[in-house]
């Protein structure tokens, strides 16, 4: 099992030049800046210390880590003092002793001594720190204290004791440097001193309740309520968080088989030991009562479920598959991979469905969210993904951020982003909504351009002109990467006055100067990089917005080092290994096209079996040949259509015309409203594999609880296949991965073996580059040279009128996930229970709207309603709310109107109207009366 | 798929390869049908264009005399 000592070294490692020093009379060399605190642990020396951790910049506050240092006067804090060349210092002397006593003496007298009841107890640092100094008696008995302050505990995850605080300030600087949300203060001055959250409770404070704070408590004052309830974790396993594309790695500490807290690993190369209200503490739906944890079966939507064996529903499902081909084809049948389950998971369903139904009838989530990203990035560049790591964020001198809510929707890059933004960098946000970026502490965007929504063409067309009539192109960059020819036609194309600022100003409502002064920013900066999210992808122009921001970074020669490149910010956990695993019904793994004859070769001669060379069906293809009559099977792992797709009706009419509907899930969610077998799936906590996340960092998943159903995911699949003929042979999801490394040639030199030892790789990971590779395209292009593409506008025909004069756009929040199958089944409740309409004040006086008023919202597709929030976050005419919550079922709403490339689905645009109501729509309430006739289960049954 | 939605994205497809020269954007058409269209619905859409196409964009029917469609299987 792995583990990790995690030694905190106290300050936060430099990159100086070697300098050397003598510790306690033992030589050490490290980088100039490092703090004689940090020297000193790199050489075996302790030092006591309170306020210092690695994770802060010092502070000098405690005065526990004092030294003597020779030559020098006094006794310096050894964490703000940075080491010189020849420095001798000693570490431990009597007089360091006494004063070292002395300050814990008075950090002692005024603190609870309750030890052995605390729920620090075996994990406290103040403890430590008092058996360090060899602190055995306080002298100051009684006086004024704050041993009699209230607790809060309001936050559904931690509580904030100050009586045990000692304001060392950790949490504070927690909250400001790793998070960069500033919730916290230390209110008062002297003896007065206290953290708040704002002279308000932490539930009503501006915390986001990353964790960050209670992460960096040397005390019991900020304390999760796991803890508090269970005690201190007695092992840990290493695994990645289950939620966001950022994929950040974690330590589940356990005790025996139950997870007890999720820290996140601070050797984590996504995330680098922080983590965001999701990953660190919404993880109690892995053991939620909703889990369905025997299999179940029934012949018709409307009749009870029945619980069944394994081998009973295993076989039911592949008897139904089987009847129906030979009744309406080989082609009538197909699956959709899950973002949310592992490479391997991912790979076997897609092999099921290509060598076991014997067609490529295979799409996953990526349809709906980043298969533009695929299409836009291949065709530019040659690879279906983000070109840097995380980490180069840190060289961007600008970052543009298109159609992306981080703080958000990404929050851990997001505070990574903001830290960037903090030490000087210059950002230009792209996007509908004054989002967080636009404006929070100490963070603002040098441009908002805040375009009309199914615009994003237009401006970043309108960028590129600017760029090319100032003569801003990067010549050089160009003449030695790109390809001449598409260069100068794009060059030509751009430079027409159709395409500028003045000239599309009335189109996506940005004033040309701002287009302008943004263009030259970007362009002018020694190192720009984009970073975009659906905002891009979710238009009927997706591909063509991908393919422009490709253009513009090309032409300004910000691709191929760090600080630079264009990156998409994936939505689910696994969605670039979904992709990368041949999750599209036109490719195998790899992304290489199902009509190339030596790829499928190779297939075919792994697997033992003849494969189809014609692309199969996409998700929405798949319910219109349902509605045809010509598609009547699915399985589905993981994945909630019915919630998470466009225009409901036609989603749930599909599912309708289908004879035998398999979903595997943990729950039973919207979809298994229309099926007829439910395998019961596992929580990542349970899984065995890797995710990919958005940097194409392949990390391993690794099981931190037995698996509550049984079986493993992965096992399902097999059992699934074998019941239908098509043998598959792994006994641990390594040998999977060692057939992907085999199938795969950017996966070729990856190996569970190299993963444990690397930590992660990022792809391609090959001869060429055996450690994987964290910058893709340095010195050339995946595809040789450098593609410019022609990005002509075209205005989506989603058009408002005056019956659907408002815009709706959806999104996320920071609090829930996706379809909310697994944050509405967490605490996380607490800050949003239900989706609300944010709309402007403009909008909502002209109705008649006031906050928490129950509102009809309509479209030509459908009518749902829910609350609204007035929010100058929007612009006048554009409203915005979220898909987490099935009661409202919000893509009733959303139409069939799609990226042209590739049918992902323009979720941000769609014409509504918005009015006053008191009932909810007539949906809502067959649908409710529906969910209950469809999700009976009839019991006891036979179990597993 | 009903004709009007199949129309739709077929003459979206179009509007992109429409700022390419002629032979260019024909070819892109047909291209981009041969490899993301499934053949049930590129059979469809093939015999469409073929009855007259009504409603498609010229380029379109253009291109969709180049695409090739496999014979129906079981």
């Amino acid at each position: 099992m792995p583990t990790s000592t995690e030694l905190d070294f106290g300050t936060p490692a430099r990159a100086g030049v070697p300098v050397r020093v003598e510790i306690d009379g033992k030589p050490i060399t490290v980088p100039a800046g490092t703090s004689v605190l940090r020297a000193a642990m790199e050489c075996g020396v302790e030092i006591p210390r309170l306020c210092a951790t690695e994770s802060l910049e010092p502070f000098g506050s405690c005065r526990l880590c004092v030294v003597e240092i020779e030559g020098r006067r006094g006794t310096p804090s050894s964490c703000t003092t940075p080491v010189e060349a020849g420095m001798k210092v000693t570490t431990q002397s009597p007089k360091l002793a006494r004063l070292r006593r002395g300050v814990m003496e008075l950090y002692i007298s005024d603190h609870p001594l309750d030890c052995l009841t605390c729920p620090a107890n075996g994990n406290c640092e103040l403890q430590d720190m008092a058996g360090a100094v060899g602190l055995r008696e306080v002298r100051y008995g009684s006086g004024a204290n704050h041993l009699h302050e209230t607790k809060d505990e309001s936050n559904p995850y931690f509580t904030f004791d100050p009586s045990k605080c000692i304001v060392c300030s950790r949490c504070v600087r927690a909250c400001e440097e790793v998070q960069g949300t500033f919730a916290l203060t230390v209110k008062g001055r002297g003896f007065a001193s206290k953290i708040s959250p704002g002279d308000m409770l932490f539930l009503e404070s501006e915390c986001v309740s990353c964790g960050a704070c209670v992460q960096a408590c040397p005390t019991a004052t900020l304390t999760e309520k796991s803890v508090i309830a269970a005690g201190q974790p007695e092992h840990s396993v290493i695994t990645t968080c289950a939620y966001c594309g950022v994929g950040c790695s974690f330590k589940a500490e356990m005790q025996g088989n139950e997870v007890i807290r999720m820290v996140p690993f601070k050797d984590g190369k996504a995330n680098h030991g922080h983590a965001c209200v999701k990953g660190r503490f919404a993880w109690g739906y892995a053991t939620h009562q909703d889990r369905i944890l025997t299999p179940m079966i029934r012949e018709k939507i409307t009749d009870p479920w029945r619980e069944v064996s394994w081998d009973e529903a295993l076989h039911y499902a592949a008897g139904e598959f089987r009847r129906i081909q030979a009744q309406y084809g080989r082609d009538s049948i197909g699956g959709i991979t899950s973002s949310r389950c592992t490479n391997e998971e991912t790979f076997l369903v897609q092999k099921l469905i290509r060598a076991g139904f014997g067609n490529n009838n295979v799409d996953t989530c990526a349809r709906v969210c980043h298969s533009p990203t695929g299409y836009g990035l291949s065709a530019t560049f040659g690879t279906s993904a983000g070109t840097q790591d995380f980490d180069s964020v840190d060289d961007a001198d600008v970052v543009m951020v298109v159609g992306a809510n981080p703080t958000d929707a990404h929050p851990v890059f997001g505070s990574r982003l903001k830290r960037r933004l903090r030490a000087g960098g210059q950002l230009i946000v792209v996007d509908p909504r004054r989002i967080e970026l636009v404006k929070s502490p100490h963070v603002e965007a040098k441009h908002h351009l805040g375009l009309r929504p199914g615009t994003n063409v237009a401006v970043i067309n309108a960028m590129a002109h600017v760029v090319v009539s100032d003569g801003l192109v990067d010549e050089t960059f160009v003449a030695e990467r790109c390809d001449r020819a598409t260069f100068e036609r794009w060059r030509e194309f751009i430079a027409d006055e159709r395409h500028s600022p003045e000239a599309v100003e009335a189109i996506t409502g940005v004033p040309a100067v701002e287009v302008r002064a943004a263009a030259r920013l970007y362009a002018t900066a020694r190192n720009a990089a984009i970073y975009y999210g659906l905002g891009v992808t979710e238009h009927s122009q997706g591909s063509t917005m991908v393919m422009g921001m490709a253009n513009l970074a090309m032409a300004t020669g910000n691709l191929g080092r760090r600080g630079v490149g264009v990156n998409p910010l994936r939505g689910q956990n696994n969605v670039q290994g979904s992709c990368d695993m041949g999750s599209f019904p036109h490719e195998f793994p790899g992304y290489r096209h199902v009509s190339n004859d030596a790829v499928r070769a190779t297939f075919e001669e792994a697997w033992g079996v003849a494969l189809g060379g014609e692309p199969g069906l996409r998700i929405p293809n798949m319910l219109d040949a349902a509605v045809d009559g010509t598609f009547k099977g699915i399985y589905i792992q993981g994945e909630d259509i019915v919630q998470s797709d466009p225009n409901t009706r036609h989603v749930v009419a599909g599912l309708e015309a289908m004879e035998c509907v398999v979903i595997q899930d943990l729950f039973l969610n919207e979809t298994a409203s229309y099926a007829h077998v439910f395998l019961p799936g596992s929580s990542f906590l349970e899984k065995d594999g890797t995710f990919t996340n958005s940097e194409r960092r392949i990390n391993r998943v690794r099981r931190a609880i037995k698996p509550m159903t049984g079986m493993a995911d992965w096992q399902v699949t097999i059992a699934l296949a074998k019941a239908l003929g098509c043998e598959m042979e792994y006994s641990h999801p390594s040998e999977i991965m060692a057939e992907i490394a085999r199938l795969t040639p950017t996966f070729h030199g990856v190996s569970y073996e190299k993963l444990d030892r690397l930590g992660s790789i990022q792809w391609p990971c090959n001869d060429a580059a055996p450690d994987g590779t964290p910058i893709m395209h340095v010195g050339g292009f995946a595809r040789g040279k450098g593609q410019f593409m022609i990005t002509e506008f075209v205005a989506t025909d989603e058009r408002t009128t005056d019956r659907f004069p408002l815009l709706l756009t959806t999104g996320r929040i920071l609090s829930q996930y996706n379809v909310g199958a697994q944050t509405r089944r967490t605490p996380n409740v607490a800050w949003r229970s239900e989706d609300v309409l944010e709309i402007h004040p403009w909008d909502a006086e002209n109705r008649g709207i006031n906050d928490g008023d129950l509102v009809e919202l309509a479209s030509r597709a459908g009518v749902t309603t829910l609350h609204a929030i007035v929010s100058e976050r929007m612009q006048p005419g554009v409203v915005y709310t979220t898909f987490h919550f099935p009661g409202t079922a919000i893509n009733v709403v959303t139409t069939e109107f799609a990226d042209w490339a590739t049918d992902c689905p323009e979720y941000k645009v769609t014409a509504v109207q918005v009015a006053k109501t008191s009932h909810t729509s007539t949906w809502q309430a067959s649908y409710a009366e529906m969910r209950d006739e469809t999700t009976r289960r009839k019991r006891p049954a036979r179990s597993i | 798929m009903d004709d009007e939605k199949m129309i739709h994205k077929v003459n979206e497809i179009a509007r992109f390869f429409g700022a390419y020269p002629h032979e260019e954007a024909v070819a892109g058409i047909a291209d981009h049908v041969q490899k993301f269209w499934e053949p049930r619905f590129r059979r469809q859409l093939v015999e469409y264009a073929a009855a007259g196409g009504a409603g498609l964009n010229p380029l379109a029917i253009e291109a969709l005399r180049r695409v090739i469609v496999p014979a129906e299987s079981r």
